[in-house]
C-alpha cells in the first residue's frame, strides 16, 4: 500500500483534504481505492455547489461496490476534477495527485479530522 | 407426490447421513407455538384433472366476438416463431444472467432488445424492461426527480389514466407535487403544458398518440423543459412509433411505452413489459437491468450486466430502484416480435390500422349523432361522441356479440358520451362493417 | 455471434402485412412523422428462428443443468403448467373486459378468487392482492400499506428496521416508499432480539415496523421470533414477511398464525413458475386484518349467487400498484401448481428441499468452511471457500462442470460466501455429483489455484471484462 502523504488531512470514511490559502482540495485515499477496486465511476457535485462537513457529496462505484463520498470539510466547490467523467481509473492509479475529486473554498475549520500515522492506525483496525 | 424424486430408502439413506432419525427433526428450529396446523387445503390432484378445471374456467371467459376495445392494450397477431423461440427451455427456465459465462443467450438477446427499443425511440440507451408502461412512468418520473433534484412533476391529462392513477399510489409518501394539465376534448392542451413547466419542475410527462388516439409533435414543449433545466419524458405506443415523429426527433429526454403490443398476448393484464429509453448522459440514473457489452480474457466478444452498482443488491436503500426480476421473457418476445416484423411488417401494420380506423370513423359518423370528439389528427384509435351514454351502448353492443371500444365517461369526468375505439390487424372491414350496423340499431 | 442485427439484408422479409392502407404520408401531416423508418432487423424467418435458437443454446437452465443458486429456488417448473397459462380463453382476454361487463370475464375472476383463498390458507392472512409484478414490487406494496396503516392512525412514522443480512431490495423498496432504513446487525447468524428491542426503544414512535426473511438469508431458522415479534407489538409497528424464503416452510409454519401482519411471495419461486431468464414473476402481498382496508384497487369478491365481481370502492385503499390484476399469466402457473400439488404435497415440498438442502451441508462439512454447522439449515445454506481459495473461482469452476454457480458474495456478512440451494426437485444422485465436483475444485484450489483462476474455458466466452463494459458503455449496437 502507498504511504499516505503527510501534508494531508483525512477522514474515517476515508478522504483526505489538502489545506491552503482558505481552500481545500479533497480526494479519496488509497485505502479507499484498494478496497473498492477497479472504479467505474466518479459521481462529484458541481462547481457552486455547497459541501458540508460529515455530510455526503457524491459518490465513486466499482464493478462490485458503490460507495458515498463523505465531505472531510465545509465550503463552496471552486472546481471539479472533469477528467474523471471519461478516465474514473485514475482515482485508482493516482488517488492523491491526477485522482483529485473537488477544490473547494472552505467556510469553516476542519474539525474530526486525522494526520497521517494517525489516519494509518485507524486503516489497521478496517483490515 | 409429483417433482419429488426420492424413493423411501434414500430418504432414509440421507437422514442417516445429517444423522437424524425423521425430516420432522429438521424442522426443530420452528418456535413450538409457531408451528402450522395441518393445511386446510384440497388434496393434490392429476395434471388432467387440473388442467379440465382451468380449460372450463379459461372457456367462461368471452373472448371470440369482435371487439374494438384497446385503451392502451391491444390486441395484435402474434407471430408463432414467437411462441416456438420464447418457449424453448434454455430461455424460459434461466435465471437473470449473473453467471455471463452460462448465459450469452440472455444478456445478448437483451443487448439486441435495447438495441432494438433505442432505435424504435431514437435515444441513444434502453434498458432489460421494468415490469409496465406504468411502472416505466414512475420510475422515468423517479429518474427525473433524482436528475433535477427537484420534486413537482407536470403531467398531461390525455397521459393513460391507469397510470396515472399508479404515479399516484407510487409517490403518495414521496413528498413529490404532481401538477396534472387537463385535456381539452381529447386533445392535449399544449398551451397550458409550456405554462405549467417551469424552472420548479423536474419533469414534463405526455403521451403519443395519447389516451385518446390523437397524434401530436410535442417538441416546443420539450424545447421549453430543457430551457428551465427539467426533463421531457414522452410514453409512445410501439407500433404506430414505427411510422410517427420519434421522441428523439422531439427532443425527448426519456421515453417509456408498454410493451405488450410487441408480441405479448394480452392475458386479462399480464404479464406485459414496461420500455425505458433515455439520452446516453441519464443513463446512471437509469433502474433496472443493463447488458452491455464487452471482451473475454481471449478477446472474445461477450456480453455482462454493467452498471450494477446503481442497482439494489449493490446500492440497497440508494438504488436507482428496488426492481430485481423484471420482464426478460417479455422482453425476448418483444425483440422476436419485433424482428420478425422487421421495420416494413411494423409499419404496413400501423398503415393497415390507422387506415382501418378512418374507415370506421367514416362508417360511424354517418350515424345519426355520432361524430368525432374533435378534429385532431388521430392514429388507430379514436374518440367518438355518441348521442347516449358509452357506457349504455357499449352493454347493449356487448349482448350482441360487439364489443365496440371503451366508455371514456370511466375514467374522464364529462366524456359519459364519448367512446374509445380501436382498431388493429385482427379487426376487418367486415368487422366494421357490422359494427356499424349493430350501432345503427341501437342509436 | 454476431448480433441479428449484423444479419439483416435490406429488403428481406420474414412478415408479410396483406393490406391495401395507403401510406402513412398519406393519412398524417409530414410534421407528425418519422424521417426514417427504424433500424429493426430485415430476415426472413429462417434467419430468426436459426439465430435465436443458437443464442439459446449459449444458456444454462434448468431443463438441463442443476442451478443451486441460493435465494432463487430453481426448482423444476412443470410442463403442463405452460399448457394452462395459453389456453386462448385466458390468453386473448383483454383486461378491460372484467370492468365493462364482469359476466364476460366470470372464469379469469375465478381464478384470481381461488387462488387468493389457497393462499390465505397456506400463509395464515387474511386477504391476498394478486398486483404486485414482483417480488420486490410486493415489498413496496407491503411497505406502502403498512405507511397507510400508520397514517390512517393519524402517525408520521418513517423508520424501517432491516436486518444487515436482508436482501438487497428490502432497503430499497422500503426507501422507494419514503421510509428511511435502520439496519440491525445479526448476531449468531440471526436478528438479534436485543437490536430489535433496542431500536424500538431508541426509535419508538417513529418505527413503522420490521422486515424479516425467515428463514433468513443464511438459511437459519429464526428461533428468537416471539420476542421479536413481541417487541414490535409493544409499539404497534408492524412485521413484515419476506416470502423469497417461502419454499422452506411450506404447512411447517403459517406466517399469519406467527405474528406476521404482510407478506409477499414470489410465486416464480415457491410455486415453480419460471425464471424467464430473469423474470416475469409474481408477488402477491397478503395480509393481516388491520391492513385489509388499505389492499390496492380493485379487489375481487364472490358474491351470494355464486358469481364474481370485481371491487373498486375502498375509502382507505393505497390505490393502484399495476394497471389491473398483476402478472396473470404467472398467477394462472402458480394456481395450477398449487391444485396439482395440494395441502400435502406443498408440506412435501418444503420437506424436501430442507431435506435437500441439509443432505448436501453435511456431505459438503469436509469440503468447505459452513459456519453455523451445528444446526439444521432450511432449505438453503451458506459456506466460505476454503484455504484462501475465492468463491468465484470455485463458482467459475462448476459452470466448466455444467453445474451452474450457487449465489456468490451473499449475504455480505458471510467471508468468501457461497450459498447453494438444491431443492427438492433435485435427486440424491445430483446432489451425490455436486459433491463430488466441489470437492474436485476444492483439491485442484489447493494444489494448483491458477487452474481455476482460468476457468471457465469451455464455454461459450470465458471471464469477461466488466470493469471496461462499466467505463466504457456500449449498451446498444449503436454506441462503440
Amino acid at each position: 500500500m502507498s504511504v499516505n502523504p503527510a501534508d494531508l488531512l483525512y477522514s474515517k470514511t476515508h478522504e483526505w483534504v489538502r489545506i491552503e490559502d482558505g481552500e481545500g482540495v479533497v480526494g479519496i485515499t488509497a485505502f479507499a481505492q484498494e478496497s473498492l477496486g477497479d472504479i467505474t465511476y466518479v459521481e462529484l457535485p458541481s462547481v457552486g455547489d455547497t459541501l458540508e462537513a460529515e455530510k455526503e457529496f457524491g459518490s465513486v462505484e466499482s464493478v462490485k461496490a458503490a460507495s458515498d463520498l463523505i465531505s472531510p470539510v465545509s465550503g463552496e466547490v471552486v472546481a471539479v476534477n472533469e477528467s474523471l467523467e471519461n478516465a474514473p481509473e485514475v482515482c485508482n492509479s493516482d488517488p492523491y495527485g491526477q485522482g483529485w475529486l473537488v477544490r473547494v473554498r472552505l467556510t469553516g475549520k476542519a474539525e474530526n479530522l486525522m494526520d497521517a500515522a494517525a489516519y494509518e492506525a485507524h486503516c489497521a483496525t478496517e483490515r | 407426490m409429483p417433482y419429488i424424486p426420492h424413493t423411501p430408502d434414500e430418504v432414509q439413506e440421507m437422514l442417516a447421513v445429517i444423522g437424524v432419525r425423521s425430516v420432522e427433526d429438521l424442522f426443530a428450529d420452528i418456535p413450538a407455538n409457531m408451528r402450522s396446523r395441518q393445511l386446510d387445503l384440497p388434496k393434490g390432484r392429476s395434471e388432467s384433472a387440473v388442467c379440465a378445471h382451468l380449460e372450463q374456467l379459461a372457456a367462461q371467459n368471452r373472448v371470440d366476438g369482435i371487439s374494438f376495445l384497446g385503451a392502451g392494450y391491444y390486441a395484435h397477431d402474434i407471430p408463432k416463431a414467437v411462441d416456438a423461440l420464447a418457449g424453448r427451455s434454455e430461455f424460459y427456465t434461466a435465471y437473470t444472467p449473473y453467471q455471463a459465462e452460462c448465459s450469452q443467450g440472455t444478456l445478448q438477446a437483451i443487448f439486441e432488445f435495447q438495441t432494438a427499443v433505442s432505435r424504435l425511440v431514437e435515444l441513444d440507451c434502453a434498458n432489460a424492461s421494468v415490469y409496465d408502461g406504468g411502472t416505466a412512468l414512475f420510475e422515468a418520473a423517479m429518474m427525473a426527480v433524482r436528475i433535477a433534484k427537484r420534486r413537482t412533476l407536470v403531467v398531461d391529462e390525455a397521459v393513460n389514466p391507469f397510470w396515472r392513477a399508479m404515479l399516484a399510489t407510487y409517490t403518495a409518501n414521496l413528498d413529490i407535487e404532481i401538477r396534472t394539465v387537463g385535456q381539452r376534448d381529447g386533445v392535449s392542451d399544449k398551451d397550458a403544458l409550456m405554462a405549467a413547466v417551469d424552472e420548479h419542475c423536474a419533469a414534463v410527462i405526455v403521451q403519443n398518440p395519447n389516451f385518446f388516439g390523437v397524434v401530436d409533435d410535442y417538441s416546443p414543449i420539450f424545447e421549453r423543459a430543457r430551457g428551465c433545466k427539467a426533463l421531457g419524458i414522452i410514453s409512445v405506443y410501439p407500433v404506430l412509433q414505427s411510422v410517427l415523429k420519434t421522441p428523439g426527433e422531439m427532443g425527448a429526454d426519456v421515453a417509456v411505452a408498454e410493451g405488450q403490443s410487441l408480441g405479448q398476448p394480452l392475458s386479462f393484464g399480464g404479464p406485459y413489459l414496461g420500455l425505458m429509453a433515455c439520452r446516453k448522459e441519464h443513463v446512471r440514473q437509469f433502474p433496472g437491468r443493463i447488458v452491455g457489452r464487452s471482451t473475454d480474457v481471449e478477446g472474445k466478444t461477450g456480453y455482462v450486466l454493467t452498471l450494477q452498482a446503481r442497482e439494489q443488491h449493490i446500492r440497497r436503500a440508494k438504488a436507482t430502484s428496488n426492481i430485481c426480476s423484471n420482464q426478460a421473457l417479455c422482453a425476448l418476445r418483444a425483440l422476436l416480435h419485433m424482428a420478425l416484423l422487421g421495420p416494413e411488417g411494423l409499419m404496413r401494420t400501423a398503415e393497415n390500422n390507422m387506415a382501418l380506423t378512418r374507415y370506421a370513423v367514416k362508417r360511424l359518423t354517418a350515424l345519426p349523432g355520432v361524430s368525432l370528439c374533435n378534429s385532431a389528427p388521430y392514429g388507430s384509435e379514436v374518440a367518438l361522441r355518441l348521442p347516449l351514454p358509452a357506457a349504455t351502448l357499449v352493454q347493449a353492443a356487448m349482448a350482441q356479440g360487439v364489443l365496440p371500444g371503451y366508455p371514456l365517461g370511466k375514467t374522464y369526468a364529462g366524456m359519459e358520451h364519448v367512446l374509445l375505439l380501436s382498431c388493429t390487424e385482427v379487426n376487418d372491414h367486415g368487422q366494421v362493417d357490422r359494427l356499424a350496423e349493430t350501432l345503427g340499431g341501437l342509436l | 455471434m454476431n448480433t441479428i442485427f449484423a444479419a439483416s439484408v435490406p429488403g428481406r422479409r420474414a412478415w408479410t402485412v396483406n393490406s391495401q392502407a395507403p401510406r402513412a404520408t398519406d393519412m398524417l401531416p409530414a410534421g407528425l412523422l418519422r424521417a426514417n423508418p427504424p433500424r429493426l432487423p430485415q430476415c426472413s424467418e429462417l434467419d430468426v428462428v436459426r439465430h435465436y435458437t443458437r443464442l439459446s443454446q449459449m444458456n444454462y437452465h434448468v431443463d438441463a443443468n442443476f442451478y443451486p443458486l441460493g435465494s432463487c429456488t430453481m426448482k423444476y417448473n412443470p410442463k403442463f403448467m405452460e399448457y394452462v397459462a395459453q389456453l386462448p380463453g385466458f390468453a386473448r382476454l383483454h383486461p378491460l373486459l372484467a370492468q365493462l361487463d364482469g359476466r364476460a370475464a366470470q372464469g379469469a375472476l375465478h381464478v384470481l378468487y381461488e387462488i387468493e383463498q389457497l393462499l390465505c390458507e397456506l400463509t395464515g392472512m387474511k386477504a391476498f392482492t394478486l398486483q404486485p409484478m414482483a417480488g420486490a414490487n410486493g415489498e413496496f406494496t407491503g411497505v406502502t400499506l403498512m405507511a397507510a396503516y400508520h397514517k390512517a392512525k393519524g402517525r408520521q412514522r418513517n423508520i424501517m428496521l432491516i436486518p444487515d443480512a436482508a436482501h438487497g431490495t428490502n432497503p430499497a423498496s422500503a426507501s422507494l416508499a419514503g421510509f428511511t432504513v435502520v439496519n440491525l446487525e445479526s448476531r449468531d447468524g440471526m436478528v438479534n432480539p436485543e437490536a430489535v428491542a433496542k431500536a424500538v426503544q431508541e426509535h419508538g414512535e417513529q418505527v413503522a415496523g420490521l422486515m424479516m426473511t425467515c428463514p433468513n438469508t443464511l438459511g437459519l431458522m429464526e428461533t428468537q421470533l416471539p420476542r421479536i415479534v413481541e417487541a414490535l407489538r409493544a409499539v404497534d409497528a408492524l412485521l413484515y414477511y419476506d416470502g423469497a424464503n417461502m419454499n422452506a416452510i411450506m404447512g411447517k409454519m403459517r406466517v399469519g398464525d406467527a405474528g406476521f401482519d404482510v407478506v409477499h411471495l414470489n410465486v416464480h419461486k415457491t410455486f415453480g413458475t419460471p425464471h424467464g431468464g430473469g423474470g416475469p414473476g409474481a408477488g402477491p402481498v397478503g395480509v393481516s386484518e388491520k391492513l385489509l382496508p388499505f389492499l390496492p384497487l380493485p379487489r375481487v369478491r364472490r358474491m351470494e349467487d355464486g358469481t364474481f365481481a370485481l371491487i373498486e370502492d375502498a375509502p382507505q385503499s393505497v390505490g393502484h400498484i399495476g394497471p389491473f390484476y398483476g402478472s396473470f399469466g404467472v398467477i394462472i402457473k402458480a394456481l395450477a401448481y398449487i391444485l396439482r400439488l395440494g395441502g400435502e404435497g406443498l408440506t412435501r415440498a418444503s420437506e424436501h428441499a430442507v431435506l435437500n438442502a441439509n443432505y448436501l451441508k453435511k456431505r459438503l462439512e469436509d469440503v468447505l468452511e459452513i459456519p453455523f454447522k451445528e444446526r439444521h439449515c432450511a432449505h438453503e445454506f451458506v459456506a466460505s471457500a476454503p484455504d484462501g481459495l475465492r468463491a468465484l473461482d470455485i463458482a467459475k469452476a462448476l459452470l466448466e462442470r455444467g453445474i451452474h454457480a450457487p449465489t456468490v458474495y451473499f449475504p455480505l456478512i458471510v467471508h468468501e460466501c457461497l450459498m447453494p440451494e438444491p431443492t427438492e426437485t433435485e435427486s440424491k444422485q445430483t446432489l451425490d455429483s455436486f459433491v463430488q465436483a466441489m470437492r474436485d475444485i476444492v483439491d485442484t484450489g489447493r494444489t494448483n489455484p491458477e487452474a481455476l483462476h482460468e476457468a471457465p474455458t469451455r464455454l461459450p466466452v470465458r471471464r469477461l471484462d466488466e470493469t471496461s463494459a462499466a467505463r466504457h458503455m456500449v449498451l446498444t449496437e449503436d454506441m462503440s
